[in-house]
């Protein structure tokens, strides 16, 4: 079995694509809107240093990534034993070297994986524009104009993204978290922007 | 040598794999196996099964390997049909 079909079959038997799923969308959430205030902070201030910037938002970056990683590893390790218990009771049959054991042990890690890595990568990609204009690429807007549409785009994706898994309009999803993010902003410059 | 030709199994396993992964994976021991699968009792968590297993010399060790690999569990083993053939030289 190569290892995406065992990735597939641990999954399958453990019943967890859906957790994995939403620990996708929630965090990579999480992470376009951490972003989104991030950059819109900065834009309502007074100018700062491209590398001051940058620097803020890797490092708002990488801590929901190890935050991801970290807490979805702990808790999911816990269920999956917790999971793994109540089968060999009723089994009455140690089962470390099936299946369930081998998911057990790796279901945890591919979780947390997705739950890391889903706010740092839309993190990262809604900075690149900063780092590409630092690196001397020309930009037709700001980069942290840039950046916020990005940040946009992601959002609406993840709302696209969201629609298809429940069957709804996929517009309609994505309009809906884009309000959100709209949300976001006004509220930033109700309370940030006096 | 004696050869395994038809064995009649009484399984427990969880509900995943389900029944059609189960039995295409014992299927896969072997080149000619026949595998058929009833699903007899089932509570919350888990399934009792009765899997028959027909071949022209079923490897009963590399059986009970991936039924474990598959979290399963022998119970019994009701029916076995085995025939003694010349070694061939």
């Amino acid at each position: 079995m190569n290892p995406l079909s065992q990735i597939r079959f641990l999954l399958r038997i453990t019943r967890t694509h859906g957790i994995v799923r939403r620990y996708f969308v929630v965090n990579g959430f999480d992470g376009a809107l951490t972003m989104l205030g991030l950059i819109m902070g900065f834009l309502i201030s007074s100018s700062a240093d491209l590398s001051v910037i940058i620097n803020a938002s890797l490092g708002a970056a990488i801590a929901l990534g190890v935050s991801g990683v970290s807490s979805a590893y702990v808790s999911e390790k816990a269920e999956r034993r917790r999971a793994l218990g109540e089968l060999e009771d009723t089994m009455i049959t140690d089962l470390q070297e099936s299946a369930h054991g081998e998911a057990a042990r790796w279901v945890p890690m591919l979780i947390a994986l997705v739950n890391g890595s889903a706010p740092l990568i839309i993190s990262l990609l809604i900075i690149s524009p900063l780092w590409l204009s630092r690196a001397g690429v020309l930009l037709f807007i700001s980069p942290l104009y840039a950046a916020i549409i990005i940040a946009f785009l992601l959002i609406f994706l993840l709302g696209v993204f969201l629609g298809r898994v429940s069957g709804i309009s996929w517009l309609r999803s994505g309009i809906q978290t884009l309000l959100i993010a709209l949300v976001t902003i006004l509220l930033i410059f109700l309370f940030a922007g006096g | 040598m004696v050869s395994v030709k038809r064995l009649v199994l009484d399984i427990l396993k969880p509900h995943q794999p389900d029944a059609l992964e189960f039995s295409c994976t014992l299927a896969k021991g072997g080149d000619d196996y026949r595998v058929g699968l009833t699903v007899i009792e089932m509570d919350e968590n888990t399934e009792t099964i009765q899997v028959v297993i027909e071949g022209s010399n079923i490897n009963f060790e590399a059986i009970q390997s991936a039924i474990t690999s598959m979290s399963g569990s022998l119970h019994s083993i009701d029916v076995v049909e085995v025939q003694s053939e010349p070694d061939k030289e």
